[in-house]
């Protein structure tokens, strides 16, 4: 039988049954709208995690003290070891592969201004931070080295921070607010950084020259890491090779035991977050991929119901001629046109779905062409792989028996 | 060269019903001319459908030889027998076997598009051309169940036609329909025999068998007789005399 012919029997066929063809390709429309989403959500999160990850800056690493042990017990990180400022010095004049470097320390400040007030994390950094971090100013202007170096008591402000303070929008700089009673100068703002990866609000904070925050807010000697960006992102194994000799050395330790600090580079983050979410596309794609499963189970057994039905049919094709596989080709014809189709309506849906799922929930979607494709052939191939049984069923009928078959 | 269309020797089909053996056919020898117009006759039982089945290569014998316009059908495999049966053989049915929902014309095509050698429009044509030969080109596009019994059997003569078949084998083909129906069926296959289409049909009924010029009859199994038929009667005739019928029953 001529493929032209095969085809417009299959359609006639499916269309006999308009509810049914429905139905079962329903359960198709089903599986592949749900793999393009939830492959749209995967590939979103995993994008939007990615980006938030390389503005951090992919060659940051961060230096912090390692929890100590006492007696094989470990104390709070930091508790017992402090890195100084001259670990920051050796680390920021040794290490060739490090481009910029800041010690940094941390406090939290009740911050007063203009009649509101608000409680925020205050960090004492170098200037470097800002290159560290690819930070610049909204408004007014970022603090200089020599407001560090004399300790001036000068400040730029998060966005958050400027909204609780000064009104959504504001123009902070040359404000004066009252950080713990001390009263600092905002110089400026920075550029909103929205939230990180973590849900972590990058926009509450107050950024403070180093020497400022150390001495006059916090009279400590010690600091709470160093971060520092290593001159290119391939170099960072060999930037953090050169800080754990130079602090080894400077903390007395042989080459063979452990350092007592830890180095955390921003591209182990981001290694380990994406494949989190990578974890999270293979499992909803896994569980959609079920959904489409059933599906062709759906197609199975209504093929297996029509073949039954249409026993007499296809005693009558047999008996003017149809060989079997000229049956076979129309049972087939008929499971795939419906995955076929039911895969086309599917991916519509399922764009459809996506992008409503962005507008409602504000969820990064990603659709890519291979999900579509993917999806799509998968979908055929579901056709066939459950549309055969049936098929090879009916094509191997004995012509007799289906022309007396009631 | 042979004028044999159809040739069985020692024909023999037993069925197997779990533990029981029945006997279907005891070895049938029979040889089928051109322009032969055979009625097969017997009681139910008798073997006469199995024996049919058979030859119209629905079936295989258990042992026996036969051939089908010397082609020897023992030899083929089920692809092969399908081709045969496409290409050769015109099969009526008691219960007309027609495909619900689809129209005559579409019906009397079936065997064609099982032709890969024929085009759409060849397929039209000839599908046409059978239809006008039974009558019911006006009925076209009627769906079988907008057809009378009678037009239903001539459409499915219609389609027995199509391919141009050495043989039309039709299995009480006047088996579902009233007396006059029946008459105008037999009028068409005597039609057809006339422009030497070969038919061989099956029935139990002495007056059908009638119109046929060749009356073989079975019993269990065996041939019992197998007579000529003088002066058949001549459907054509008797259908002057039978009064019309103005609404045809629907079976």
């Amino acid at each position: 039988m001529k493929l032209k012919n095969q085809l417009r029997a299959a359609v006639r066929s499916l269309s006999k049954n308009k509810m049914r063809t429905f139905l079962t390709m329903l359960g198709i429309i089903i599986g592949v709208a749900s793999v393009i989403a939830m492959l749209a959500i995967g590939q979103g999160s995993k994008e939007s995690i990615q980006a938030q990850i390389s503005n951090l800056g992919t060659n940051l690493l961060t230096i912090y003290p390692s929890a100590s042990m006492t007696g094989g017990v470990r104390m709070e990180a930091g508790s017992s070891v402090r890195l100084t400022l001259d670990d920051y010095k050796a680390v920021a004049s040794r290490c060739p592969a490090v481009m910029y470097s800041t010690p940094v320390v941390r406090t939290s400040g009740q911050l007063i201004a203009s009649g509101q007030n608000w409680r925020t994390s205050v960090w004492g950094v170098l200037p470097d931070y800002f290159s560290i971090r690819n930070l610049d100013a909204q408004f007014g202007a970022l603090f200089t080295s020599a407001e560090d170096r004399t300790a001036q008591k000068v400040c730029v402000i998060g966005a958050t921070v400027t909204k609780y303070l000064f009104g959504e929008g504001a123009d902070p700089s040359g404000k004066l607010i009252r950080i713990n009673k001390i009263p600092f100068m905002v110089v400026g703002q920075i550029s909103p950084k929205g939230q990180n990866a973590w849900g972590q609000d990058q926009d509450d904070i107050v950024i403070a020259p180093f020497t400022t925050v150390q001495q006059r807010m916090m009279t400590v000697t010690y600091i709470n890491s160093i971060m520092v960006s290593a001159t290119a992102e391939k170099v960072i194994p060999e930037a953090t090779d050169e800080i754990t000799q130079v602090l080894k050395e400077r903390h007395h330790l042989g080459a063979s035991e452990d350092p007592d600090f830890t180095i955390r580079s921003q591209a182990d983050i981001a290694t380990a977050a994406t494949a989190t979410s990578g974890i999270l596309t293979v499992l909803l794609a896994s569980i959609a991929s079920i959904s489409l499963l059933v599906g062709g189970i759906g197609i199975m057994n209504i093929m297996l119901v029509s073949v039954t039905e249409r026993t007499r049919e296809i005693g009558i094709r047999m008996g003017v001629g149809a060989r079997g596989r000229d049956v076979l080709l129309q049972f087939l014809i008929e499971a795939l046109m419906i995955s076929l189709i039911g895969g086309i309506f599917g991916v519509g849906l399922g764009i459809l779905a996506s992008g409503i799922i962005a507008s409602l929930m504000h969820w990064p979607v990603t659709i890519t062409v291979q999900s579509i494709l993917l999806s799509f052939l998968f979908s055929t191939a579901i056709g066939i792989f459950f549309g055969w049984y049936p098929a090879r069923k009916a094509a191997n009928l004995n012509p007799i028996d289906a022309l007396r078959y009631e | 060269m042979s004028d044999i269309i159809i040739s069985t020797q020692h024909l023999v089909k037993i069925y197997k019903m779990g533990d029981l053996e029945v006997h279907a056919l005891r070895g049938i020898d029979m040889d089928i001319r051109k322009s032969d117009f055979v009625a097969i006759m017997g009681k139910s039982g008798s073997g006469k459908s199995t024996f049919m089945n058979i030859v119209g290569c629905l079936d295989v014998p258990t042992r026996g030889k036969y051939s089908i316009d010397g082609v020897d059908v023992g030899k083929l495999d089920k692809d092969q027998l399908a081709q045969l049966r496409n290409k050769k053989i015109g099969f009526v049915f008691q219960s007309f076997n027609l495909l619900s929902r689809t129209s005559a014309l579409e019906n009397v095509e079936l065997p064609l598009m099982y032709n890969s050698k024929i085009s759409s429009q060849e397929m039209r044509a000839k599908a046409l051309k059978a239809l006008d030969s039974v009558g019911l080109l006006d009925r076209s596009h009627h769906l079988p169940n907008q057809l009378s019994g009678g037009e239903q059997q001539r459409v499915a003569i219609a389609r027995a036609l199509v391919n141009d078949p050495v043989v039309i084998l039709a299995d009480e083909p006047t088996g579902n329909l009233d007396t006059r129906t029946s008459v105008e069926v037999m009028d068409i296959f005597q039609q057809l025999n006339k422009i030497g289409i070969t038919v061989v049909i099956v029935t139990h009924e002495p007056d059908i068998a009638g119109y046929t010029n060749r009356n073989v009859t079975f019993r269990d199994g065996r041939i019992l007789k197998d007579v000529k038929v003088e002066r058949p009667r001549v459907a054509s005739d008797e259908l002057l005399l039978l009064p019309a019928i103005v609404e045809e029953e629907t079976i």
